[in-house]
C-alpha cells in the first residue's frame, strides 16, 4: 500500500494556516500569507488529483494504524464540545450545548471503551455471497476514489479562490460597514480551518472521523455567521448551530448504532451492507445518516438556517453556505446512494429533496435581496441534488455530480460578485442593480455569466437538470418528475427576472460608478468565469473521462447518460450561443440608427426617465420587477412547507426504523 | 443525419416564414369572417413585414436589436433541431433560452410599457413551461425516446398514449401563440394590450424581425402538434395536416370567443390544466408502460 | 421597391374633440366599413404607425404631446386631420384655449372635413394618405441612395 503524504498535508496545512492567520495580526503580513497559503492549497488539491491519476486512478485505502491521529481527533472533539458549551453559555442559549455534549460524550465513550465488537472478517462472513466486501482488508481511515478526488478539487480550487477573494473583500467590507469591529484575522482563521475540516471530511473513510469533521464544519459555519456579533447575527448563528448539531446527533446515533451492532465504523462496509438490504441496523444507520445530510444540505424543514446565514460576510456565504459545506450533505448522500436505492429511505430523501426544490424556488421569486435569492436558489438546487442522490440510480447520480460541479462554480462566482457589487454599490438589492452592466460593467458581466450558468442552455446546470428529469422518468418516480418540471419553470423565472434587471438601461443619468473591487477579488472572479465557460465546453469530455468512470466505481456499471448525437448537438449549440452575440454585435454596429424617446403617451420629458403628470409636473419613472409576495412569499410558504416536511420525515423515519427493527 | 432530415431542415429554414405568414393571413381572414367582416387580403402579413423592413429605423436602445437577433437565431435553431430529428427536450430548452432573449429585448429599453409587457412575458413563460416539459416526458414515456425522428417513426401515434398531454399542450399553445384570453404580454393584429406591450419600443425592422421569428416559432409549435399524430405510416401525414389545421382553427376560435384574463387567472388555469390532464395521463402511463 | 400601399398602420390621436369624429373613426373598423380590407390596422404605438390620424383641435395642453407623438413616428409618415376641428379648429376655434387646427403644430397632409366626418370620407382620406405615403417612401429611398445609402446597405 503506498502512502500519499499529500493527504495529511491537505488536512493539516490549512489548520497550520489557520493558526498563522490567528497569530499574524499585521495586515500586510497576513495578506501575503493568506494569498500564498491559498495558492498552496489549490496546488495541493491539484497535486492530489494528479498523483492519484498517475497511480492509475484506482481506489486507494490508506492509514490502517492511526493511533496518534485518533487520539488527536478525540482531543479536538472534546475541545470542540467545550467551545460550543462556552459560547452557548456566553450567549445564554444553554440548551444548544446539549446537542453537542450528548453525541460527543457518546462518541468518546465508544472510542475509549474500545468495544470494537466484531472484526471486519466476521462481517465478511456474515455477508457472504454478496462479494461486496472483498476489497476490505482492515480498518483503514482514508479512502480515495473519484468522488473524493472531485470533492477535493472543488474544495481546494474554489476554496482557495474564495480565500484569495476574501483578502480583498474584507478590506472593502470594513470600509462599507464601519460599525463592525475589524476582526479579519479571525475570519481568515476560521476560513482556513474550515478548508482543513472539509478536506478531512471528504477523504475520511472512518465514520468516527467523518463525524468529527462534520461537527467541525458545523462549528466553523456557526462562528462565521456570528462574525459581526450583532444581535441578528448571533441569533441566526445559533439557529444554524442547533440545526446542524441536531443533524450531527442523528449522524452520531446512526454511526454508534451501526458500530455497536457490527463492530465496524467503515463507511463502505455500511454502504455495502445497506445495499445487501438484509441488515436492519445498517438500514437504520443509513436512514439516520441521510437524515443528518438533510440538515447539512439545508433541506426543508431545516432551510431557515441557510437563509439566516446570509448575514455573514460574503466569502463565508460563498464557501460554506453554497459551494462546499452544504455539499457535504450531498456528498454523504452520494456515498450512501447505492444503499438507499429501492428502500423507503430513497422515497423519503427523494421526496424531501424534490419538494424543497419546488417550494424554495417558489419562495425565491418573492425575494429582492441578492444574497437571499442566492440562498433560496442554493437550497433549491441542493434539493434537486438531494433528490438525485435519493433516487440512487446511476443516471441520477451522474446528473447530481454534474449539478454539484456546475453549481459550486457558478454559485461561488455569483456570491463573490454580489459581495463585490455590494461594496461598490452599497446595496445588494436586485432592484438597485438596474442597469448594472452599464454602471459597473465588469461586475455586471460576471454576474450575467454566473446567472446564465445557472439556468440557460447550453450551460451545465440545464443539461444536468435534463438528465435528472430523464432519470426520474426512468425510475417511474412520478412525484419527482412533477417537482422537477414545475421547479425548473419557477427557477427560470427568478433568474430571468434578475438578469433582465442587469441589462435594463439605467435609471441614473450619470454613467459609471466607482468600482472599488480589489485586484484579488477580480482575480478570483475571472478565474471562476473562465472555469465556468471552459467546463461548459469540455462538458462532454468531462462526462466520458471522469464522471462515467465515477459512476462505474460506485455502482459497478457504467451508463452512457448522454447519447453521442446529443453531445454533437450540444457542442453545436455552445458554439452558436457564443457566436450569436458576436455576430449580432458586429451586425448591429454597422447599422445606423436614429434615436427616439421612449413611448410615454406623448408626455416624455425628453430624457426617457421622467414624464409630465396631469398637474403638469415632472414625475420620475422608476421601474421595478414583480415579486408576487402575496402569492409565493416565504412568510406565506415557509411555515406550511416546514410543517409538511416535518410530518413527512417523522412518518417516514418511523416506518423505516420500525420496519428495520421488526 | 439522413437525407430526408437535411431536406426537412432546409425546407424549414426557407419556407417556415412563408408558411407562418400564410397561416397568419388565414388567421386574420378567418377572424374577420367570424366578426362578419371581409378582412384583409390573405397576403396581408407579408405586406406588413415588407413595409416594416423598408421604414426608417428608429430605436430607443441600441442593444435591443442584438437581443432580438439572438432570439431570432435561437428560435430558428429550435425549429431546425426539431426537424432534424434531435432530442425534443433540448429543442424546448433552446426555445426557452430564445424566449429569455426576447424578454431581455423588452427589458433593455427600460421604458414603462415595454417593461410591463416583458414582465408579463415572463409570467407566460412560467405558465407554459411545465406543460412543455411534460410534453417531452410524455413522448419519452410513450415511445421510450426523446429523439424526434424515432418518435415520428414509431408504430403508433403518440396521441394514443398521450391524450391528456395533448390537451395540456394545446392549452398552452394559446399562450405561446399570443391568442386571447392569454395575450397578456403583447397582442396580435388589431388588439392593443399595454399599448403594444413587449413590442411597444420595437418599430420598423426590429418589429419585422420579431414578426418573422414568431412565424418560425408557430410553425415549430404546430410541428410539435403534428408529432403527436405522426407515425411510421405515410397515411398518418394526412392526419397530421388535418389535426394541425384543426388545432390552428381551434386557437382562432378561442381567440375570437374569449376575453383577456388577468395574469393570475392565466397562471392558475394553465398550471391547473397541466396538472389535471397531463398529470393524470402521466400516472396512467407510468402504470401501464 | 416595396409596395407598402397595402399596409397602412394608424395612430389615432384625439385632441380636444367632441368625440364625434372618434366614434366615426372607430366605425371605420366595424363590419360595415371594415377598413382592414385595405390592411388598415389601428396600432396605439407611434413607433409602429405610418399614418397619424388626428381628431379635434389643438389646445395649449396637448400641443407638446401631439408634437412628440409625431416625432416618435418613423419616416415616411403622413398626417390626416379628421373632422373640421382638426382641420381648422371648427366651432371651438374662438375658445380661449384652442390654438387652431392640427396644422398649427405639425404638417398636415390630408384634410378630411365634416362634423362629424363620415366613415366613407375617413376611409377616402386614409386611401389618399396611403398614396402619399407610397410616394414619400420612394422619395425617402431616392434620397438615401443619393447619400450613399447608409441604411439601405445595412439592410443587406
Amino acid at each position: 500500500m503506498m502512502e500519499m503524504p499529500i493527504v495529511p498535508f491537505l488536512i493539516i496545512f490549512p489548520v497550520i494556516m489557520a493558526c498563522l492567520m490567528f497569530v499574524a495580526r499585521a495586515e500586510n503580513v497576513r495578506r501575503v500569507l493568506a494569498f500564498s497559503g491559498a495558492v498552496v492549497i489549490m496546488a495541493g488539491s491539484v497535486v492530489l488529483a494528479v498523483q492519484w491519476f498517475m497511480n492509475g486512478s484506482k481506489l486507494m485505502t490508506l492509514y490502517v494504524e492511526t493511533e496518534v491521529a485518533d487520539h488527536c481527533i478525540l482531543a479536538a472533539e472534546i475541545l470542540l464540545m467545550c467551545v460550543v458549551t462556552f459560547l452557548s453559555f456566553k450567549y445564554r442559549k444553554y440548551w444548544v450545548c446539549l446537542l453537542s455534549i450528548i453525541p460527543t460524550c457518546a462518541m468518546v465513550w465508544y472510542e475509549l471503551s474500545g468495544s470494537k465488537g466484531l472484526a471486519p472478517e466476521d462481517v465478511m462472513v456474515r455477508s457472504d455471497g454478496i462479494g461486496l466486501l472483498s476489497g476490505v482488508v482492515g480498518e483503514y481511515h482514508i479512502y480515495i476514489d473519484r468522488l473524493s478526488v472531485l470533492m477535493c478539487l472543488i474544495v481546494g480550487v474554489i476554496g482557495g479562490l474564495i480565500a484569495i477573494y476574501a483578502i480583498g473583500y474584507m478590506q472593502g467590507y470594513h470600509n462599507h460597514h464601519k460599525d463592525v469591529e475589524d476582526r479579519s484575522y479571525y475570519f481568515m482563521t476560521i476560513l482556513f480551518l474550515f478548508l482543513g475540516a472539509m478536506f478531512g471530511f471528504v477523504l475520511s473513510e472512518s465514520l468516527l472521523w467523518i463525524d468529527f469533521f462534520w461537527e467541525l464544519t458545523s462549528v466553523c459555519s456557526f462562528l462565521l455567521i456570528g462574525y459581526t456579533r450583532e444581535e441578528e447575527a448571533i441569533h441566526n448563528s445559533f439557529r444554524a448551530l442547533w440545526m446542524n448539531l441536531f443533524g450531527g446527533c442523528a449522524l452520531a446515533v446512526g454511526i454508534l448504532y451501526f458500530a455497536l451492532q457490527y463492530g465496524t465504523v467503515s463507511l463502505h462496509v455500511l454502504v455495502a451492507m445497506g445495499e445487501a438490504k438484509e441488515f436492519g441496523a445498517a438500514t437504520i444507520a443509513v436512514a439516520l445518516i441521510a437524515f443528518a445530510a438533510l440538515t447539512k444540505a439545508a433541506q426543508l424543514p431545516f432551510s431557515t438556517w441557510l437563509i439566516g446565514a446570509m448575514v455573514a460576510p460574503t466569502p463565508s456565504s460563498a464557501l460554506l453556505h453554497s459551494a462546499t459545506m452544504v455539499k457535504a450533505g450531498i456528498y454523504v448522500l452520494f456515498r450512501l446512494s447505492p444503499a438507499m436505492h429501492g428502500t423507503t429511505t430513497e422515497a423519503m430523501i427523494a421526496f424531501v429533496g424534490g419538494f424543497t426544490f419546488l417550494a424554495t424556488s417558489l419562495m425565491a421569486i418573492a425575494q429582492s435581496d441578492g444574497k437571499t435569492i442566492l440562498a433560496f436558489s442554493t437550497i433549491s438546487n441542493l434539493g434537486l441534488m438531494v433528490a438525485c442522490a435519493g433516487v440512487g440510480h446511476p443516471e441520477t447520480i451522474w446528473a447530481g455530480v454534474f449539478l454539484m460541479i456546475f453549481h459550486a462554480i457558478s454559485k461561488s462566482l455569483l456570491f463573490q460578485d454580489v459581495g463585490a457589487t455590494e461594496n461598490s454599490l452599497h446595496s445588494r438589492d436586485v432592484e438597485d442593480m438596474h442597469g448594472l452592466i452599464y454602471i459597473l460593467p465588469r461586475l455586471g458581466m460576471f454576474m450575467f455569466i454566473g446567472i446564465a450558468g445557472m439556468f440557460l442552455a447550453p450551460f451545465g446546470m440545464l443539461i444536468s437538470k435534463w438528465s435528472a428529469l430523464r432519470a426520474s422518468v426512468d425510475e417511474r418516480n412520478i412525484i419527482l418528475v412533477l417537482f422537477i418540471v414545475f421547479g425548473s419553470a419557477t427557477t427560470s423565472l427568478y433568474w430571468t427576472k434578475w438578469m433582465g434587471k442587469l441589462v435594463s438601461h439605467t435609471h441614473l443619468t450619470e454613467a459609471k460608478m466607482n468600482d472599488v473591487t480589489k485586484p484579488t477579488e477580480t482575480l478570483s472572479l475571472s478565474v471562476h468565469a473562465v472555469l465556468m465557460v471552459l467546463l461548459c465546453m469540455l462538458f462532454p469530455l468531462l462526462s466520458s473521462i471522469y464522471v462515467n468512470p465515477l459512476i462505474k466505481e460506485m455502482f459497478g456499471k457504467a451508463t452512457g447518460v448522454l447519447p453521442d448525437n446529443i453531445l454533437v448537438v450540444l457542442v453545436a449549440i455552445i458554439l452558436l450561443v457564443f457566436a450569436v452575440p458576436i455576430i449580432s454585435f458586429v451586425y448591429s454596429r454597422k447599422m445606423t440608427f436614429n434615436r427616439k424617446g421612449a413611448y410615454m403617451n406623448g408626455v416624455n420629458t425628453g430624457d426617457d426617465r421622467s414624464f409630465v403628470d396631469s398637474f403638469g409636473e415632472r414625475k420620475t419613472l422608476w421601474l421595478s420587477n414583480h415579486y408576487y409576495k402575496d402569492l409565493v412569499g416565504s412568510r406565506k410558504l415557509m411555515k406550511p412547507s416546514q410543517i409538511f416536511t416535518v410530518s413527512v420525515l417523522i412518518v417516514m423515519l418511523v416506518i423505516i426504523i420500525g420496519g428495520a427493527i421488526v | 443525419m439522413s437525407m430526408t432530415e437535411i431536406i426537412l431542415v432546409v425546407c424549414y429554414i426557407l419556407f417556415a416564414p412563408l408558411l407562418g405568414g400564410l397561416l397568419d393571413g388565414i388567421d386574420r381572414k378567418i377572424s374577420a369572417r367570424m366578426q362578419r367582416r371581409v378582412g384583409p387580403p390573405l397576403l396581408q402579413p407579408f405586406y406588413d413585414v415588407v413595409k416594416l423592413f423598408s421604414k426608417q429605423v428608429i430605436i430607443v436602445s441600441r442593444s435591443q436589436i442584438f437581443f432580438l437577433l439572438s432570439y431570432f437565431v435561437l428560435i430558428v435553431l429550435t425549429g431546425a433541431m426539431f426537424f432534424a430529428g434531435t432530442d425534443i427536450l433540448l429543442c424546448f430548452f433552446v426555445m426557452s433560452t430564445g424566449a429569455t432573449f426576447l424578454y431581455f429585448a423588452g427589458m433593455v429599453t427600460s421604458t414603462p410599457y415595454s417593461t410591463m409587457g416583458a414582465n408579463r412575458e415572463l409570467l407566460q413563460m412560467l405558465a407554459y413551461e411545465p406543460a412543455v416539459l411534460l410534453t417531452c416526458v410524455g413522448f419519452y414515456l410513450a415511445e421510450g425516446t426523446f429523439n424526434v425522428s424515432e418518435i415520428a417513426t414509431s408504430k403508433y401515434s403518440a396521441i394514443l398514449y398521450l391524450p391528456g398531454f395533448f390537451i395540456a399542450f394545446v392549452f398552452i399553445l394559446t399562450i405561446k401563440m399570443r391568442k386571447s384570453p392569454f395575450d397578456l404580454s403583447t397582442s396580435h393584429h388589431m388588439h392593443q394590450e399595454l399599448v403594444k406591450g413587449l413590442t411597444t419600443e420595437m418599430g420598423a425592422r426590429n418589429l419585422a424581425i420579431f414578426q418573422v421569428t414568431e412565424w418560425y416559432e408557430n410553425v415549430f409549435l404546430l410541428g410539435v402538434v403534428g408529432l403527436y399524430i405522426v407515425n411510421a405510416s405515410y397515411y398518418s401525414l394526412i392526419a397530421v395536416v388535418l389535426v394541425v389545421l384543426f388545432t390552428f382553427f381551434l386557437e382562432i376560435l378561442i381567440d375570437n370567443t374569449s376575453a383577456r384574463v388577468k395574469w393570475d387567472t392565466m397562471l392558475k388555469l394553465s398550471w391547473g390544466v397541466t396538472i389535471f390532464t397531463a398529470g393524470i395521463n402521466l400516472i396512467i402511463l407510468m402504470i401501464i408502460k | 421597391m416595396a409596395n407598402i400601399k397595402r399596409s397602412p398602420w394608424l395612430l389615432h390621436y384625439d385632441g380636444s374633440s367632441c368625440n364625434g369624429c372618434d366614434i366615426e373613426v372607430l366605425a371605420c373598423l366595424t363590419p360595415i366599413y371594415d377598413a382592414e380590407r385595405f390592411g388598415v390596422m389601428n396600432t396605439g404605438d407611434p413607433m409602429q404607425a405610418d399614418i397619424l390620424l388626428i381628431t379635434g383641435g389643438i389646445n395649449a395642453q396637448n400641443q407638446p404631446t401631439v408634437k412628440q407623438l409625431y416625432e416618435q413616428m418613423p419616416r415616411p409618415k403622413v398626417v390626416v386631420a379628421v373632422g373640421v376641428c382638426a382641420c381648422t379648429g371648427g366651432v371651438f376655434k374662438e375658445c380661449y384655449n384652442i390654438l387652431g387646427g392640427a396644422d398649427t403644430t405639425i404638417p398636415v397632409d390630408i384634410y378630411v372635413p365634416g362634423c362629424a366626418a363620415r366613415p366613407q370620407a375617413i376611409i377616402d382620406g386614409i386611401v389618399k394618405a396611403v398614396d402619399l405615403f407610397q410616394k414619400r417612401l420612394e422619395e425617402h429611398y431616392e434620397k438615401k441612395r443619393g447619400q450613399g445609402g447608409n441604411e439601405v446597405s445595412a439592410n443587406g
